[in-house]
């Protein structure tokens, strides 16, 4: 008995080291690339998505390569996407039609409907800056206070601010990046608040 | 006692690596990188990778998800290379002109083969109600 328990032990042990060897002749690339600051990004030869056996990925922009230059977040692509565009650590192109209206839209909605959580903050600048008004009104929202049925149920399943949030931008565990409004401490009326500065025909009307 | 408490942990020692072997590759991909695999598998082809990140730093998301009309929806996109080709989607930059043409058939056509359409962190894969 323990002889054979031994030797399956033995056999396994080898089978492991030499699956082991076979790995470490592979790794060419190292499996992450950190940057200054501590932050971590896989290489793409071994992000266990691209195919190592493919070569033309050795062509390709590693993501520190980029991101690590851009100012630091600790989730998401670890950068701050909205303080890198204000920043002008990046300038991405706006449109590629010439006759594209470019519009930006500073006004902030505070939505109360929100249990015992603070109240969300939905500043439309930094969401036009990227967006069109299309992208979101009025398939995902219709533009008027209180007319979307919002739960965080829908959006956890892809819907409203899902569609972006957890996927794209900031990740669905940031509770407090969106829920910032303590209701102990705002004195406005929540809703759609005056706007600063912007394209009128999708300003949502303000609640009565 | 002393037997039985051995033998169970040989048994242990014989399981870690078998466990081990069979644990399959957890996904490090970057944040929001698309996997797109409607039609590669099928043809043949490795599927697609679409890296957010890269495209963000050169395009605003509109330019995408408003001028050249894809869905901000995973498998709500019917991209095919015959639209490409003609300069729709992926064909308005990657004309050999502002990025690179079709014919770098492997620079888009890189994932591992056999993936599931889909985004790496996305609202399927991760913090869904349904998987609670």
């Amino acid at each position: 008995m323990r002889i054979k328990f031994s030797c399956l032990l033995l056999l396994l042990f080898a089978l492991d080291v030499s699956i082991n060897v076979q790995a470490a002749e592979k790794k060419e690339a190292p499996k992450f690339y950190f940057s200054n600051d501590k932050r971590k990004w896989n290489s793409l030869q071994r992000d266990e998505i691209h195919d190592p056996t493919c070569e033309a990925i050795n062509v390709l922009q590693q993501p520190y390569e980029a991101l690590s230059e851009l100012p630091y977040d600790y989730t998401g692509n670890n950068v701050q996407w909205v303080k890198a565009l204000r920043e002008g650590f990046i300038e991405p192109r706006t449109n590629i039609w010439p006759e594209t209206k470019i519009k930006v839209l500073d006004m902030d909605v505070i939505m109360d409907n929100t249990s015992t959580l603070p109240m969300v903050r939905f500043p439309h600048k930094e969401h036009t800056e990227w967006l069109d008004c299309e992208n979101c009104h009025n398939h995902l929202f219709i533009a008027k206070v209180d007319a979307n049925p919002i739960t965080m149920y829908a959006v956890l399943k892809g819907e409203y601010c899902g569609r972006c949030h957890g996927a794209v931008a900031f990740p669905l565990r940031e509770c407090g990046r969106c829920h910032s409004v303590l209701r102990a401490t705002f004195k406005g009326k929540v809703g759609a608040q005056p706007v600063i500065s912007g394209n009128p025909e999708f300003i949502a009307k303000p609640r009565p | 006692m002393n037997n039985i408490k051995n033998q169970f942990r040989k048994i242990l020692f014989l399981l870690l690596p078998i466990v081990g072997m069979m644990t399959p590759g957890v996904l490090f991909a970057e944040y929001a990188d698309v996997v797109m695999n409607k039609r590669s598998d099928k043809m043949g082809l490795r599927p697609v990778i679409f890296p957010h990140w890269f495209h963000r730093i050169r395009f605003r998301c509109k330019v995408c998800h408003s001028e050249l009309g894809f869905e901000m929806r995973v498998g709500s996109n019917d991209v095919t290379m015959a639209e490409i080709a003609n300069g729709k989607f992926c064909g308005m930059c990657h004309n050999g002109e502002v990025a690179w043409s079709i014919e770098h058939c492997d620079l888009c056509h890189s994932g591992k083969p056999g993936l599931k359409s889909g985004i790496d962190w996305g609202w399927d894969k991760s913090l869904t109600p349904d998987s609670w």
